[in-house]
């Protein structure tokens, strides 16, 4: 089996994921400049939403796939219907306010999201009920399933889609000037209530697809799944610039390769006997690396640490992203 | 501080003094776990008013402040535990506890603190993350945390054969435990009036205020904010060194992301700035759960005849209301702060 | 008390590509008002705020009392001596105008965290000190009365004479002012020209940013006038006024 492509085949599929929802992030961002830590809880009740339906279908006639879509049309409008009131209820009033409100408010509403999630679906986690067949097939050395097909491809048509309607509809201008100027789009006669809460009502909606994607690849979905993913998606929408659309789906490919060839190569990087030199010796180095012993400092299970790791490494190097404009300190 | 006051309000002070060292005996008649709720409680205080430094005077939003707190009680429990076969004495260790903390927060904090403030808010909520990763993955190769299953049997503190832990008297070890809490209190109750009423507290209010015309005025904001987020990290740091020695044990599950949250709803319901308001806040919200056990849980029972609503589910929705309605209705908290004149007391010259 | 305080040579700056400052260079003597002129747009902010810190200098270099002035950050400037007020007053709203000031002088003092929380003498000596230095100043532009009162509760007015008491709070050699009568009513102006004169009477040095052109010809010793990012003219009022190039950018339209 070839691990490298095995790796950038898996990455290329949570990436997907990852760049779905820092669509979500990045689009907030860009109009109202502020992080909605509840985005992530957003989608993670999308996944909850869309596997309670389907589970209650599973035992039903409908053909399987009828039923996935099901889950993923109930899950949409569930999300959007949080993401505009959320918008409407929570920041809207605090437009004005210190930055420090919104922002108070958003981690508040993450928290009660999630366990709201927790009331509703329990603490269990839910599972994929087994419908359909995910068949295999192997490329150069490496696996890819009918669901990672299906994930890369949803999300490049949900990129695109979003691309057209920002970059070639009338309405797609119109966020653009809002997230130019606010004021001054108000008075080109952009009603800017509207697309601020359009922009969060997008943004779940792709958030809700994005949750059933990553549920449906793991096979769980669990209340506390948005905390994680959120903080990766937010990781790789600053990676690509905050704000910047094309900058979200490159930041969150981006981060889903690194993450999948880290998680794959820490290991081996940092087993101490492959070091020259260091595992040959004696004392009890040599003893713990005979006979193809290892020493593994940090092994799979940093995977979260990556996303975090590469966070802090653009903000120190290049704040603005890999494709972003200069983050100024503008108070 | 008590120069300057009238007599009516150094009698209110004896009297609030006198009911805090009676509190623990009366206490006690109910219970010694009511005099560990307390203790907890003072705890609890004691992290809200280092998390005030931060979010409070200087307007910085940390939302992974109890990894601070993990430090400090992991520094304390692996120079204090069978773990390595360390015993060092309280002492040492709370001062290390708060520099590794400090250190902790100003390296984080340095390559946020020259962007804009909601960089720092993400990156602490992750760096919390992290923290609670390597607690439970540090066992392999080398077992430096014991990962999920925690420390054990971590010393009390010790004065030569004065221990915490034990009874001596009348004076059982929580007992004890809650006069030293109270005594820290105390100082850094009188710490933080102090650093709130000087230049550097000035300093960073003014940052809160206006960045901008901070900096024009002369104040080297990045610096200014680095010192109030290390000094923030240091407070979690002590905190968290007492927390291991009167639990006797630690272990990741009592640093996650909810605790960090429980501390900041503290600041934010009693009022952000204000040191009496975090105080009040911080009190009201560790007995919240008590005060829960005691009314909602047999209130359910007794109408539906089960529990519907676990009371830690209702605790961190209290907790995530209480951010988002003071923030809409009462952003300055309940007992907001009132910006006040330093008295020039007689020996001030 | 003669001599040059500040010589900027060349300041350029760039907006993406808008060419907002181009080659200016300009001299501010010891003791002076000197006015910065020009219509909307002609780059007068811009160049305020690279004096001050505030944005970084695409080209150019300012000399400052004889020394290299290093530009990279507002704090640097402001320890160099030069304060500065807000076209849009920026002060501390919620705290006390005494606090304000008392804020203006951190960058003169030094008592640190650890002074703080002991208080040591040294602390005690210099808190007070702040103190008195702020009562003085609040004094001096006249609102002495609203010391403790909230910053954000001031008039109008009051605003603008807390925002130049906290500048000068930082014991500054050049005083900058960026459009101080914006927004003011002709009392409070007069109140403002008086307070002013009163400046240079003590011997600081002002760099005056000004709209109103009445005000700026008849406080100022020495006028520039920028257009379109660049200056075209520089001199005492009297043979600004009648530059031609002058009456035809700018005074010719508004001042008659």
């Amino acid at each position: 089996m070839d691990i490298l492509l095995q790796q950038i085949i898996n990455g290329l599929t949570t990436g997907s994921v990852y760049a779905v929802v820092a669509l979500g992030y990045t689009m907030v961002y860009g109009v109202i400049q502020l992080i909605n830590f509840a985005h992530g809880e957003v989608v993670m009740i999308g996944a909850m939403v869309a596997f309670a339906v389907i589970t209650s279908l599973a035992g039903s006639a409908l053909p399987p796939l009828a039923i996935v879509l099901a889950g993923v049309l109930a899950a949409i409008p569930a999300c959007m219907a949080i993401g505009y009131s959320l918008e409407r209820v929570a920041y809207r009033p605090l437009r004005h306010a210190p930055r420090l409100a919104p922002l108070i408010t958003a981690i508040g509403m993450s928290i009660i999201l999630q366990h709201l999630a927790l009331l509703i679906w329990g603490r269990n986690p839910l599972a994929f009920p087994q419908i359909i067949d995910n068949p295999s097939f192997t490329i150069g050395g490496a696996a890819i399933s009918g669901v990672q097909i299906s994930i890369i491809l949803l999300s490049m048509v949900m990129m695109g889609g979003l691309s057209w309607f920002v970059y070639r509809t009338r309405f797609g201008i119109a966020i653009r000037a809002t997230a130019e100027n606010v004021h001054v789009a108000a008075l080109m006669g952009i009603n800017a209530n509207r697309v601020i809460a359009a922009t969060f009502v997008i943004g779940a909606g792709l958030g809700a697809v994005a949750g059933v994607m990553f549920g449906t690849y793991y096979g769980i979905a669990h209340y506390t799944m948005g905390f994680t993913l959120g903080l990766k998606a937010f990781s790789a929408a600053v990676l690509g610039g905050i704000g910047n659309l094309p900058g979200a789906m490159v930041g969150g490919l981006l981060l889903g390769l690194v993450e999948a060839l880290g998680t794959g190569y820490i290991g081996e990087f940092t087993d101490l006997c492959r070091w020259p030199g260091a595992g040959s010796g004696a004392g009890w180095m040599g003893e713990r690396c005979a006979d193809g012993g290892h020493f593994v400092l940090f092994g799979s299970n940093y995977q979260d640490v990556f996303a975090f790791l590469m966070l802090i490494l653009v903000l120190v190097f290049r704040p603005s992203g890999l494709l972003g404009e200069r983050v100024s300190e503008r108070a | 501080m008590v120069a300057g006051m009238s007599a009516r309000e150094k009698l209110g002070l004896a009297a609030i003094a006198v009911s805090l060292i009676a509190l623990p005996f009366v206490l006690a008649m109910a219970g010694t776990a009511w005099v560990r709720i307390t203790n907890f409680a003072v705890l609890f205080v004691l992290l809200s008013l280092g998390l005030n430094i931060v979010v409070g005077f200087a307007g910085l939003l940390d939302l992974g402040y109890v990894a601070f707190f993990a430090v400090g009680a992991y520094v304390y429990a692996l120079l204090a535990s069978p773990h390595f076969g360390l015993h060092l004495p309280f002492w040492v260790i709370l001062p290390i506890g708060a520099a590794v903390a400090g250190i902790a927060g100003a390296v984080l904090g340095a390559p946020t603190l020259r962007l804009r403030g909601d960089y720092l808010a993400i990156v602490t909520l992750g760096f919390g993350e992290i923290v609670r990763i390597f607690m439970n993955n540090l066992s392999n190769p080398i077992n430096v945390t014991n990962g999920p299953k925690g420390i054990n049997l971590i010393d009390p503190f010790r004065l030569g054969d004065f221990s915490f832990s034990a009874n001596s008297g009348a004076l059982s070890g929580p007992i004890k435990y809650y006069y030293f809490l109270l005594i820290v209190l105390l100082a850094v109750i009188v710490i933080n009036r102090r650093l709130q009423d000087s230049r550097i507290g000035r300093a960073w209010v003014a940052i809160r205020e206006d960045e901008i015309a901070a900096k024009a005025a002369g104040i080297n904001t990045r610096n200014i904010k680095l010192l109030a987020f290390a000094m923030g990290a240091s407070f979690g740091g002590i905190a968290g060194g007492m927390f291991a020695a009167i639990q006797g044990f630690v272990s990741p599950e009592s640093f996650i992301l909810n605790e960090s949250i429980m501390i900041l709803a503290m600041v934010v319901l009693g009022g952000m700035g204000n040191i009496w308001g975090v105080i009040a806040g911080a009190v009201l919200l560790s007995f919240m759960p008590e005060l829960l056990r005691y009314t909602v849980e047999p209130a359910q029972k007794a109408l539906f005849g089960k529990m519907l609503v676990d009371p830690e589910v209702l605790r961190m929705l209290i907790f995530g209301l209480a951010l988002v309605l003071t923030m809409r209705f009462r952003p300055a908290g309940l007992w907001p702060e009132t910006r006040h004149k330093r008295e020039l007391d007689a020996d001030r010259k | 008390m003669t001599g040059v305080l500040l010589e900027a040579r060349n300041i350029g700056k760039k907006f993406g590509g808008v060419q907002a400052l181009q080659d200016v260079s300009l001299t501010i003597r010891r003791g002076e008002i000197y006015g910065l002129i020009g219509p909307n747009g002609a780059g007068k902010t811009t160049l305020f705020n690279v004096f001050t810190g505030l944005y970084p200098r695409d080209g150019g270099e300012v000399l400052f009392a004889g020394k290299a002035l290093s530009l990279e950050s507002p704090h640097t400037v402001a320890a160099a001596g030069i304060a500065r007020t807000f076209q849009n007053i920026r002060l501390f709203g919620n705290m006390t105008a005494r606090e304000n000031v008392m804020v203006g002088r951190h960058v003169r003092t030094r008592a640190g965290v650890f002074g703080a929380i002991l208080r040591t003498r040294a602390e005690r000596a210099e808190e007070a000190a702040i103190r008195r230095r702020a009562d003085e100043l609040l004094h001096y532009v006249g609102i002495a009365d609203r010391a403790d009162d909230l910053a954000r509760n001031l008039s109008y007015g009051d605003q603008r004479r807390l925002e130049i008491a906290r500048a000068l709070a930082t014991d500054p050699q050049l005083l900058a002012l960026d459009e101080p009568a914006a927004g003011m009513n002709a009392t409070e102006t007069v109140g403002l020209r008086q307070l002013i004169e009163g400046l240079r009477k003590d011997g600081l040095t002002v760099l005056l940013i000004e709209h109103d052109v009445k005000l700026v010809m008849g406080l100022c010793d020495r006028v520039a006038v920028l257009e379109y990012g660049e200056k075209i003219a520089e001199d005492v009022p009297d043979v600004v006024r009648s530059n031609p190039k002058v009456i035809e950018a700018y005074l010719g339209t508004s001042a008659g």
